[in-house]
C-alpha cells in the first residue's frame, strides 16, 4: 500500500473513527461524505467501541500472496454496538470456531507488510471476546 | 551526575538535584567498597557510590511525588513449551526446566510486534488512568525489536492511542533495560514539570537464535506506564541507575539474532549490575530487603532473578508475584515492567515495591514505589497479567513456532 | 429506441490457452462473430475486460483491438464492471444501436488470466481495496461469507451447493468450448480441497483465458445478415454496495434482484416466461442466490433447485446448460458475452446436446464483484 493512501486512512484504521449521520443516526465505518441510508451530508465523528459480533465468516485457505504465511485465517463481517459493519480477520483462536454470533474484541495488529522493505500496515483484528 | 572511576562510568539518578555542596563531596568520596557476596563472587572490588545516604529533595513535603497514574500489560496468546524446543534440538527437557526454570514462553503471532504490544498495553494504561489522552505530553518506547530500523514505533503507537500531536516521542534501545529507561525518562519529564503526563513503555518480540540457550526464554510482551502527579496508583519514592560498558550480549546492525558471552552474561553482567543497582537504591533510600512486600528483578530466565534476590536477602514470597518468567519467558524490554504490572494487579495500599531491570551492555535501573489507596479500584479496569498468563492459548509445535518467528527461509 | 437484434456470435475455446495472447483471443472471437453474420466492416466496438492492466499489463484496449481486427479507425471502447464487464459491454452496444447512433456494433469480451499474474490478488481488486482487500480477503472468501450467511438464514448446506457443481459439470462435459469437460460426482465435489470455508475447489469457477463476441444491428436489418436473428427484449442493470459488509443482508444478492426486475419489466415478462437461462455461477452459492433473486424459485428455496433437478436440462427452468462458469470456465471480462452466446445458440436451436426443446425466450445474468454490479439481458428468437 503506497504511503500516502495509508497515511490518509490512519484515523479509521488506528482509532476506529467513524462517521455518524446527523440526520438519521446511521454510523458508517469508515466515515463517508454522504450517508448511505438517507443521503444526509452532515456527519459527526464517532469512535467505534472496540468489540462486536460476527455477522458472517469464512476461513481463507487459499490467500493472496501477501497473506501466504498466515493461511488458514478466519475473516468475518463484524458489527459493532453502533451498528457499523466492516470486514476483518479474527485471530488468536482456532479459525473454524469463528462463526456467526461470535463476540469479538478488536485489537490493534499488523495487517500486512509491503514486502520485505516497504511500510508496515496496521489496523484492527478481532480476537475472541473477553466477556 | 557522573562519577568516573577508572574505566567505569557510574550514573546515579536520584530524585531532585543533590545540593551543590554535596556534589563535590560525593565525587571525592567515590571509593571502592565491597558489600555482600558481590565482591567475593567476582573477586574484584566493585565500585559503588560513596555517598550512600539518600538525599531527600527539599520540596518533598510540599509537593506530591510523581508516580504511576495508569499501567497496562499485554502478552501474546501463543505459547511454546520449553520441552518442545528441547526436543527439537535433542536436549533433555528436564535438564532445561531445572536449569533455567522455564516452563513455557509467549510467542508473537505474525501480526504482533513491539508496536501492537505497546498499543495494547498503552490502552490498558489509559483505561486505568482514566485521563484524557491528549494530556499525555511525552511517549517513550523501549525495545530491542522496534519493527523499523528507521522510523519510530512511537508515532504509530501515539496515533493508535489518540495521543498527540503535541507530544514528545522517542524510541529507546538498551537491550532488556530499554523499558525501565523509557519509564525513567517519562517520570523525569513529569517530575521536571515539562509535561502533565508521560507514558513509558517496555515491549519486545525478542530474538533468540535457534539452538541457542536464548531460544528457551526469548518471548514477547510488554507493559505501559503513565506517570503524573495526581491520583497516583503508585507513588515513586526513589530511582537509581547503575551502568557500565560490559559486552555480555549484543546484536550488530543488520544482524537478525543477538550474540552473547555465555557465562560472561552471568556474574560480571547480570548479577553485578542488578545487585549493584538494587544495593544502591537500598543504601540511598535507607530501606532494607524486608521492608518490601514485592520485588521484581529482570528475568532473563527463571533462575537468575531468584538467585540474585536470594543473595541480597529477598525471600521467595517477595519475589514470586512478579516472577512471571516461568510462564511467559523473557520479553526483554518488557520483562521487569510486566513483572511490575503483575505486582500492581494485586498490591494493597501502602505496599512497598522494588523493581530492578537489567539491560545487557550493561546497566540496571531500580525504582522504589508505594501503592496508594487508589490502586485497588483501578486494578480491574484492564486485563491483569495473571489473566493473560492463564488465558486460553495455543501451544505451538516447533515447526509452527519457527514459522511465526520467521525462522524459515521463504521465497519472496 | 430502435429494436435490436443479434445476428452473429463467436467465441474461442475456454481454458489455459498458453499459445494465445489477449489480442489473439479477441481477434478470434470477433472474426467468428463477423464471419457468422457475413460482414467485413463494423461501426463500433465495445470490449468487456476486467483487468488486462493487471493480468498482462495492457490498458487502452480499444485502439489495440480495433487495429488487430483490421478495422482501425472505428470507435472502440473498453467497458469495465469487474466480472460483469462482458454483460455491460453488451448493454453499451445495445444502447448504441437502439439509440440510432450506429447500425453494426460488435459487443465483445476478453480476458487473459493465465499469464503469470497473481490471479487471486488481481481478482480481489474488484472488491473494496480499502475495506476488504487490505485485510486479506479473496474472492472465494467473499462468496464464502455470502454462503455462510445464506446457510445461517435459509439452512442451505454444503451438499446443496455441491449439487450445483455436479450439474454444471454434467452440462459442461457436453460443451466443446468448455475448460473442464468432465463429469464430477457429488463425492468429488465434497472432498475437493478447501478454498474458503465453506467453499471447496469444485464450488469455484476456474482461472480461464477466453474471448467471445456478438454482432448487433437494428432488428429491421437483421435479415440482411442471418436467417435466425435473436431479438434483445430487455437490458436491466443495477449496482449495490462494493463492500460486502455494507450490504443490507449478505445472504441475498440484492443487485441481481434489482437488475432482474428491471429486465422483466422492460420485456413485459415474468420469470415463468423464461425457457432457458445462463446465470453467474462464479461460485456455487452465487447460482443458488441467482435462482432466488431472478424469481426462478421462491426465496430460501434456491438450495433445493439443483438437487431436485428443477434447473437441470429437462427441468422446469434449465440453468447454465453451457456448464456455467464452473465447468465452461470464467475468463472474467468475456463471461457476460459468452453467456449470451450460449443463449443465442439455444434460441436459434443450435444448442446441440444441451438444446432445451422449444426454447424461445432466454435470459443471461452477469454479476460483478461480490454482488456489486449485475446486468440481465432477455432475448427472444425471432
Amino acid at each position: 500500500m503506497p504511503s500516502p493512501r495509508y497515511h490518509r486512512e490512519i484515523p479509521a484504521r488506528f482509532r476506529l473513527e467513524a462517521g455518524k449521520c446527523a440526520g438519521c443516526g446511521r454510523v458508517s465505518y469508515p466515515a463517508r461524505k454522504v450517508c448511505p441510508a438517507c443521503r444526509g451530508q452532515e456527519m459527526e465523528q464517532v469512535k467505534l467501541s472496540p468489540r462486536g459480533t460476527v455477522v458472517t465468516s469464512t476461513v481463507i485457505h487459499v490467500p493472496p500472496d501477501d497473506f501466504l504465511n498466515e493461511a488458514p485465517y478466519a475473516m468475518a463481517v463484524v458489527e459493532t454496538a453502533e451498528g457499523a459493519r466492516f470486514m476483518t480477520q479474527v485471530v488468536d483462536c482456532d479459525p473454524s470456531t469463528v462463526l456467526p454470533g461470535m463476540e469479538v474484541d478488536l485489537e490493534f495488529r499488523l495487517i500486512r507488510k509491503e514486502g520485505k522493505s516497504g511500510i508496515l500496515c496496521y489496523g484492527h483484528k478481532g480476537v475472541p471476546g473477553s466477556v | 551526575m557522573v562519577a568516573r572511576t577508572g574505566n567505569r562510568t557510574l550514573f546515579q539518578a536520584t530524585h531532585g538535584p543533590l545540593p551543590l555542596s554535596q556534589r563535590g563531596e560525593k565525587r571525592q568520596n567515590a571509593r571502592s567498597v565491597s558489600f555482600g557476596s558481590i565482591s567475593g563472587t567476582l573477586g574484584y572490588p566493585v565500585r559503588v557510590p560513596g555517598d550512600t545516604t539518600f538525599v531527600k529533595r527539599s520540596w518533598h513535603q510540599e509537593v506530591e511525588m510523581p508516580g504511576i497514574v495508569g499501567y497496562g500489560a499485554f502478552i501474546p496468546r501463543n505459547r511454546i513449551k520449553s520441552e518442545e524446543i528441547a526436543r527439537q534440538w535433542g536436549k533433555d527437557p528436564a535438564t532445561i526446566q531445572r536449569g533455567l526454570l522455564l516452563k513455557e514462553k509467549s510467542v508473537p503471532g505474525l501480526d504482533e510486534d513491539t508496536i501492537t504490544i505497546s498499543v495494547a498495553a498503552g490502552r490498558g494504561a489509559l483505561a486505568r488512568a482514566g485521563i484524557d489522552p491528549q494530556k499525555v505530553g511525552a511517549l517513550y518506547i523501549g525495545s530491542e525489536s522496534h519493527p523499523y530500523a528507521v522510523k519510530p514505533s512511537g508515532t504509530v503507537v501515539l496515533e493508535a492511542l489518540g495521543l498527540g500531536p503535541e507530544i514528545h516521542v522517542a524510541d529507546f534501545e538498551f537491550a532488556c533495560k530499554a523499558g525501565t529507561e523509557a519509564m525513567s525518562v517519562a517520570l523525569a519529564m513529569v517530575e521536571s514539570g515539562r509535561v502533565e503526563y508521560a507514558m513509558g513503555i517496555g515491549a519486545d518480540t525478542s530474538q533468540g537464535a535457534p539452538n541457542d540457550a536464548l531460544e528457551f526464554s526469548a518471548s514477547a510482551g510488554g507493559a505501559a506506564y503513565i506517570f503524573g502527579r495526581e491520583k497516583l496508583l503508585a507513588e515513586f519514592l526513589h530511582t537509581y541507575s547503575y551502568t557500565s560498558d560490559t559486552p555480555d550480549f549484543w546484536r550488530r546492525e543488520g544482524e537478525f539474532y543477538p550474540r552473547h558471552g555465555g557465562r560472561f552474561t552471568g556474574e560480571p553482567a547480570y548479577f553485578h549490575h542488578v545487585m549493584s543497582a538494587t544495593q544502591g537504591i537500598l543504601d540511598r533510600s535507607g530501606h532494607k530487603p524486608e521492608d518490601f512486600r514485592y520485588v521484581v528483578l529482570h528475568m532473563p530466565n527463571g533462575k537468575f532473578p531468584l538467585a540474585a534476590g536470594k543473595r541480597m536477602g529477598f525471600t521467595q514470597k517477595q519475589m514470586e508475584t512478579g516472577w512471571v518468567v516461568n510462564l511467559m519467558g523473557n520479553s526483554y524490554s518488557g520483562s521487569s515492567p510486566t513483572g511490575l504490572a503483575a505486582i500492581l494487579d494485586v498490591a494493597d495500599p501502602g505496599d512497598l515495591i522494588l523493581i530492578t531491570s537489567f539491560g545487557s551492555g550493561a546497566g540496571s535501573d531500580s525504582f522504589i514505589m508505594k501503592a496508594t489507596e487508589l490502586l485497588p479500584e483501578r486494578q480491574g479496569l484492564a486485563p491483569t497479567v495473571r489473566s493473560m498468563l492463564d488465558n486460553p492459548r495455543k501451544y505451538l509445535t516447533y515447526g509452527e513456532y519457527a514459522k511465526l518467528r520467521e525462522k524459515i527461509i521463504l521465497n519472496d | 429506441m430502435r429494436e435490436v437484434a443479434i445476428v452473429g456470435s463467436g467465441m474461442t475455446k475456454f481454458g489455459e490457452l498458453w499459445d494465445m495472447s489477449l489480442r489473439d483471443l479477441f481477434v478470434e472471437a470477433a472474426l467468428g462473430a463477423m464471419k457468422s453474420a457475413g460482414v467485413d466492416s463494423i461501426d463500433s466496438i465495445y470490449i468487456g475486460n476486467m483487468s488486462a492492466g493487471q493480468f498482462v499489463g495492457q490498458e487502452h484496449l480499444g485502439p489495440l483491438m480495433a487495429d488487430h481486427l483490421g478495422v482501425a479507425g472505428v470507435p472502440a471502447t473498453r467497458v469495465e464492471s469487474a466480472c460483469a464487464s462482458g454483460g455491460m459491454a453488451l448493454r453499451s452496444a445495445y444502447l448504441e444501436v437502439a439509440s440510432g447512433m450506429s447500425d453494426l456494433v460488435l459487443a465483445s469480451g476478453v480476458e487473459k488470466m493465465n499469464d503469470g499474474a497473481d490471479v487471486t490478488g488481481v481478482l480481489a481488486t474488484a472488491s473494496d481495496q480499502e475495506q476488504e482487500v487490505y485485510y486479506g480477503v479473496t474472492f472465494p472468501g467473499l462468496y464464502a461469507l455470502i454462503a455462510r450467511a445464506h446457510m445461517e438464514k435459509y439452512g442451505t448446506t454444503e451438499e446443496d451447493m455441491s449439487w450445483v457443481s455436479v450439474k454444471a459439470h454434467r452440462n459442461g462435459a457436453k460443451n466443446p468450448h468448455a475448460q473442464f469437460r468432465r463429469v464430477m460426482s457429488l463425492e468429488d465435489v465434497m472432498t475437493s480441497s478447501m478454498v474458503a470455508e465453506p467453499l471447496r475447489l469444485l464450488h469455484c469457477s476456474p482461472v480461464t483465458d477466453g474471448g467471445a463476441a456478438l454482432l448487433l444491428c437494428p432488428l429491421d436489418r437483421a435479415h440482411e445478415f442471418t436467417d435466425r436473428p435473436v431479438k434483445i427484449l430487455a437490458s436491466g442493470a443495477a449496482t449495490s454496495t462494493l463492500a460486502l459488509a455494507d450490504r443490507a443482508d449478505p445472504a441475498d444478492l440484492d443487485v441481481v434482484d434489482l437488475s432482474g426486475k428491471r429486465a422483466y419489466e422492460m420485456a413485459g415478462l415474468t420469470p415463468e416466461d423464461i425457457d432457458v437461462a445462463e446465470v453467474h455461477d462464479c461460485f456455487a452459492i452465487a447460482e443458488i442466490c441467482c435462482y432466488e433473486a431472478l424469481g426462478f424459485v421462491e426465496r430460501g428455496k434456491g438450495k433445493d433447485a439443483a438437487r431436485e433437478g428443477i434447473t437441470d436440462l429437462g427441468g422446469r427452468i434449465p440453468v447454465n446448460v453451457s456448464g456455467g462458469l464452473k465447468s465452461k470456465g470464467h475468463p472474467v471480462g468475456a463471461t457476460g458475452i459468452a453467456q449470451a452466446v450460449t443463449i443465442i445458440e439455444q434460441l436459434r436451436g443450435e444448442g446441440g446436446e444441451v438444446q432445451v426443446e422449444g426454447a424461445n425466450i432466454g435470459l443471461a445474468q452477469n454479476l460483478g464483484g461480490s454482488g456489486a454490479s449485475s446486468v440481465v439481458h432477455i432475448f427472444q428468437g425471432v
